[in-house]
């Protein structure tokens, strides 16, 4: 039984200790928000955050959890959104939102980085999340969008 | 009036039926033609609702597929629109399949006419095809259709809805119904007092439903403006439930795994291996393939990998090889369809020049981003499913069937789809989930493909070929004569929705290349049907996602060897045929300034394509760099006749035009020894965050003729602006698709 740090609250995962960090989240805790999309990192569905680094769920074993996790669910709420959350709504970049939990975390993690970043670095940053829905230039702006009013915050 | 026409006319009565504390607007579903359209028999109707008012808010009924397309939110609007509500204050529900929830819209696609040639008396006989017999259990969502279907019926139920509950304050108040307003979901009293719709709900339930005329487009308040979606939120934090996410108490988890040669048998299986590992549970046989059960998805996928099979070979070719060999014998053979056969397609004409080419592109999977899977809990005599699909009455029938029960016994949960692109179209997945679950009674079971067992499985998006001969004078094409190839995409989905495949020629072979409004003297399309057993199916705008290329590469091709400028060419043909595509045409002329010239390091290109009712033209424009070809920019120019939602068509709009590019760079599925050979998105790539052009400029264009579709015609135009980009930049002309086989391109 893994013991894990998410979104700030101790938990443990009634899983055995090789079974991916996305599957203890989603079939062992019943958090829903991080998405399977492909199981070999090729797609960036599954994007949590490990002491703030983003990583794909799928490819760390539970007992391998190196420090706190935190997923969607730990950036903000439909009551409690993060800047990041709101410029994703403000832009309106969901289509089928299947990706998004994992866009989201990746620009989590490259604005606590690079508060400022440029088109290259977004596409350096963002080049491994897949959206077959092609929402591509709207998460773009979102995050532009996101990194001005964190600044002005 | 004849049976059918009846039978329309009552499918549009609004009907009311009380619901616990409130009120239910709806329309009346014909279970079978009845004698009177105004007095149904007893027992042969249920109230379909669209939209239910209780104490506690007001709820719209979506019966639609919301894959990423914004349905919701779109049909939401029309009935806030005459309800005289915020849109964002409506709730959202799916709802039950039902009969009333047919696809209105989806006739007028089965008539053999070029769209943009449509009549108004064609576009009425098909809403009546979609009324008659069978077509009743079409609540599909697909053929771009939903805007269309949803147009009259949502503000009619709306407005419905507004009266009915005015003549509920009107008799309360005591006094004239003409003299209350609405505003705000409740009606004004002439003292200015508000009654909120939700407390005259239970009133209304007793009235019959009040009709009202539609208000005009000029007194719009909602339509016609972007509306922010109501699901950006949830999608925003991982909180939008997927069919992926239902999670039940006590509930296992499984995983599919059946036979890569697709439909042969499954002869043995030996699960041992499968079962020694950690937290494998069952592995139960389904007959074609087995499920693994585990305490968690992962160790199910792993089981299913362990499990030894003996596999039966399936029944088509074994090879690319072979399938396309298997194309070009087609080709050969007599033509299943001439839709397009103008003037004499044989001759050359005096003085011309001839023009030939071949093309071909592959079989392509939907590569939707949450993969195939449903969830089931089976009681013994009822059965629940939660499955996101785009056929609620079929999905329905088949777990019904799996359980031995009547359709009535399943209570079907539609919930978000992670993409669909047409894959969802069909009930094999839902219908694994119900036979897993009646193995499993009393146990709520989720069973998942894994990346690789959705990709190496059909229905795939067919591959074809074909052969274009055409001849260019003074500036003009004289001559035009396409031969197209491979198997057909839609009988095997209109045979599960109808029992039956309708003899005669497929018109969904050679859509995008007959029906495209260029006036071309000489023109024939002959479509050549090769049957193989391999599961193919509409991929996002089906026909025209492989016809578009074809058609219009062609086209660019004769435009170079007229020595004309490929968008002048096009629009010279078109200015007459149809305006409206040449108005499309000419936007995106202007957004992009195109001048048909580019320097040393670019290439521009330009396609056009009319499908699903709405023409559309994309500009790409590619840059030679260090690191490879870059697809750097693109515009887009579209008619969808009326804009109801301007910001979800831009997105609708790029995104088809992103998912044709993915497919035109990237994508093949390949066969070898009778399987697949694709497995994941590392060797099934698609248009990434650095990979996406900057799309600098959508042109909405509104003729107000009638109401195209959206989520499909951005994709024809993509892989054939592309090849023609390429070509203004190296010289050398792309007729085989995956395009990354030919070029070099920034990765």
């Amino acid at each position: 039984m893994a013991k894990l740090t998410i979104n700030g609250a101790a938990r443990s995962v009634d899983l055995s200790d090789e079974v991916p960090l996305l599957w203890a989240l989603r079939d062992g805790l019943n958090m829903t928000g991080t998405k399977f999309g492909c199981g070999v990192a090729a797609c960036g569905a599954c994007t949590v955050h490990i002491d703030g680094e983003a990583v794909r769920s799928c490819q760390v074993a539970v007992g391998d959890v190196w420090g706190p996790v935190t997923t969607i669910e730990g950036i903000g709420t439909p009551e409690d959104l993060s800047v990041l959350q709101q410029a994703w709504i403000d832009n309106q970049v969901a289509q089928c939102g299947y990706c998004q939990s994992g866009q989201i975390m990746q620009a989590a993690a490259l604005l606590a980085e690079t508060p400022r970043p440029t088109d290259d670095e977004i596409d350096a940053a963002m080049a491994g999340n897949l959206c077959r829905c092609g929402t591509y230039p709207r998460i773009r702006a979102a995050i532009h969008d996101a990194a001005q009013k964190m600044q002005e915050a | 009036m004849s049976r059918i026409g009846k039978i329309a006319r009552r499918s549009f009565l609004i009907g009311t039926a009380a619901v616990a504390g409130g009120v239910a607007f709806g329309v009346y579903a014909a279970r079978r033609p009845a004698p009177s359209p105004l007095s149904p028999a007893e027992g042969e109707v249920a109230l379909n609702p669209f939209i239910v008012i209780d104490r506690a808010a007001v709820t719209v009924i979506v019966p639609k597929a919301e894959m990423g397309q914004g349905v919701q939110t779109t049909w939401a609007t029309l009935a806030a629109e005459e309800l005289d509500m915020e849109p964002a204050d409506l709730r959202i529900a799916h709802g039950p399949p039902g009969k009333a929830y047919y696809n209105r819209a989806m006739g007028t696609q089965m008539l053999p006419v070029a769209n943009y040639r449509l009549s108004n008396w064609q576009e009425n006989l098909g809403a009546q095809m979609a009324v008659a017999g069978k077509f009743l259990n079409l609540q599909v969502t697909g053929g771009s259709t939903s805007t269309a279907d949803g147009f009259d019926k949502m503000r009619h139920a709306g407005a419905s809805a507004r009266e009915t509950l005015k003549e509920a304050a009107a008799r309360r108040l005591g006094v004239a119904r003409s003299a209350l307003k609405t505003q705000g979901g409740a009606v004004v009293a002439p003292d200015g007092s508000r009654l909120p719709y939700t407390e005259l709900a239970a009133d209304a339930a007793g009235i019959d439903p009040v009709t009202a005329e539609l208000r005009p487009q000029n007194a719009w308040r909602h339509l016609g403006k972007s509306q922010p979606r109501h699901d950006q939120a949830p999608k925003a934090t991982g909180t939008a439930e997927f069919s992926i996410d239902v999670r039940l108490e006590g509930m296992k988890f499984a995983a599919l795994k059946r036979n890569p040669y697709q439909g042969g048998a499954m002869h043995g299986f030996d699960a041992s291996e499968a079962l020694d590992i950690a937290g494998v549970e069952r592995v139960i046989d389904l007959g074609d393939g087995v499920a693994v059960v585990a305490s968690n998805s992962w160790s199910a996928m792993r089981g299913a990998e362990a499990v030894r099979f003996d596999w039966g070979k399936g029944s088509y070719p074994e090879t690319t090889e072979e399938m396309f060999a298997a194309f070009d014998t087609a080709m050969k053979g007599g033509a299943n369809s001439t839709f397009l056969d103008r003037g004499d397609a044989d001759t050359l004409p005096n003085g011309a020049t001839e023009v030939r080419a071949d093309y071909a592109v592959p079989y392509l999977s939907h590569a939707q981003m949450e993969p195939l899977c449903a969830t089931a809990l089976y009681h013994g005599d009822r059965i629940e499913v939660w499955s996101g699909n785009q056929i609620p009455i079929h999905c329905r029938a088949a777990a019904a069937e799996e359980a031995g029960l009547d359709p009535e016994a399943v209570t079907l949960h539609t919930p978000l789809m992670g993409g669909g692109f047409g894959r969802r179209g069909y009930t094999d997945f839902t219908r694994y989930a119900a036979r897993l679950a009646v193995r499993m009674q009393g146990t709520p079971v989720q069973l998942l493909w894994s990346r690789e067992e959705d990709m190496t499985h059909g229905y795939y998006r067919p591959g074809a070929i074909a052969s274009f001969r055409g001849a260019v004078r003074d500036g003009r094409a004289v001559l035009l004569d396409g031969r197209i190839s491979g198997q057909a995409a839609t009988p095997s989905l209109v045979r599960m929705l109808l029992g039956f495949a309708p003899p005669g020629p497929d018109k969904g072979h050679v859509e995008g290349a007959y029906d495209q409004p260029y006036a071309i003297p000489n023109a024939r399309i002959s479509g050549h049907v090769a049957e193989l057993d391999l599961p193919v199916g509409p991929w996002r705008s089906v026909g025209a996602s492989v016809n578009g290329f074809f058609f219009d590469s062609f086209l660019d091709e004769m435009a170079h060897a007229a020595g004309a400028d490929p968008l002048t060419f096009r629009l010279e043909m078109m200015k007459d045929e149809d305006p409206g595509s040449a108005a499309v045409l000419e936007a995106v002329r202007e957004a992009s300034g195109w001048t048909g010239r580019t320097p040393d390091g670019v290439g521009r290109g330009v396609a056009f394509c009319h499908s699903f009712g709405t023409p559309v033209a994309e500009v790409i424009e590619v840059h030679r760099t260090e690191a490879g070809i870059r697809i750097a920019k693109a515009w887009i120019a579209a008619d969808p006749g009326l804009a109801l939602d301007p910001g979800n068509i831009e997105a609708q709009l790029f995104g088809g035009m992103a998912y044709g590019l993915s497919a035109a760079v990237h994508q093949q599925i390949t066969f070898a020894d009778g399987a697949a050979e694709q497995q994941n998105f590392y060797d099934y790539d698609a248009i990434r965050m650095n990979t996406m052009p900057e799309v600098v400029d959508i042109r909405i264009l509104q003729s107000g003729d009638g109401i195209g579709g959206i989520g499909e015609p951005g994709t024809p135009p993509a892989a054939a602006a592309l090849a023609n980009a390429l070509f203004d930049l190296t010289g050398e002309r792309a007729r085989r698709l995956p395009l990354a086989d030919q070029f070099d391109f920034v990765v």
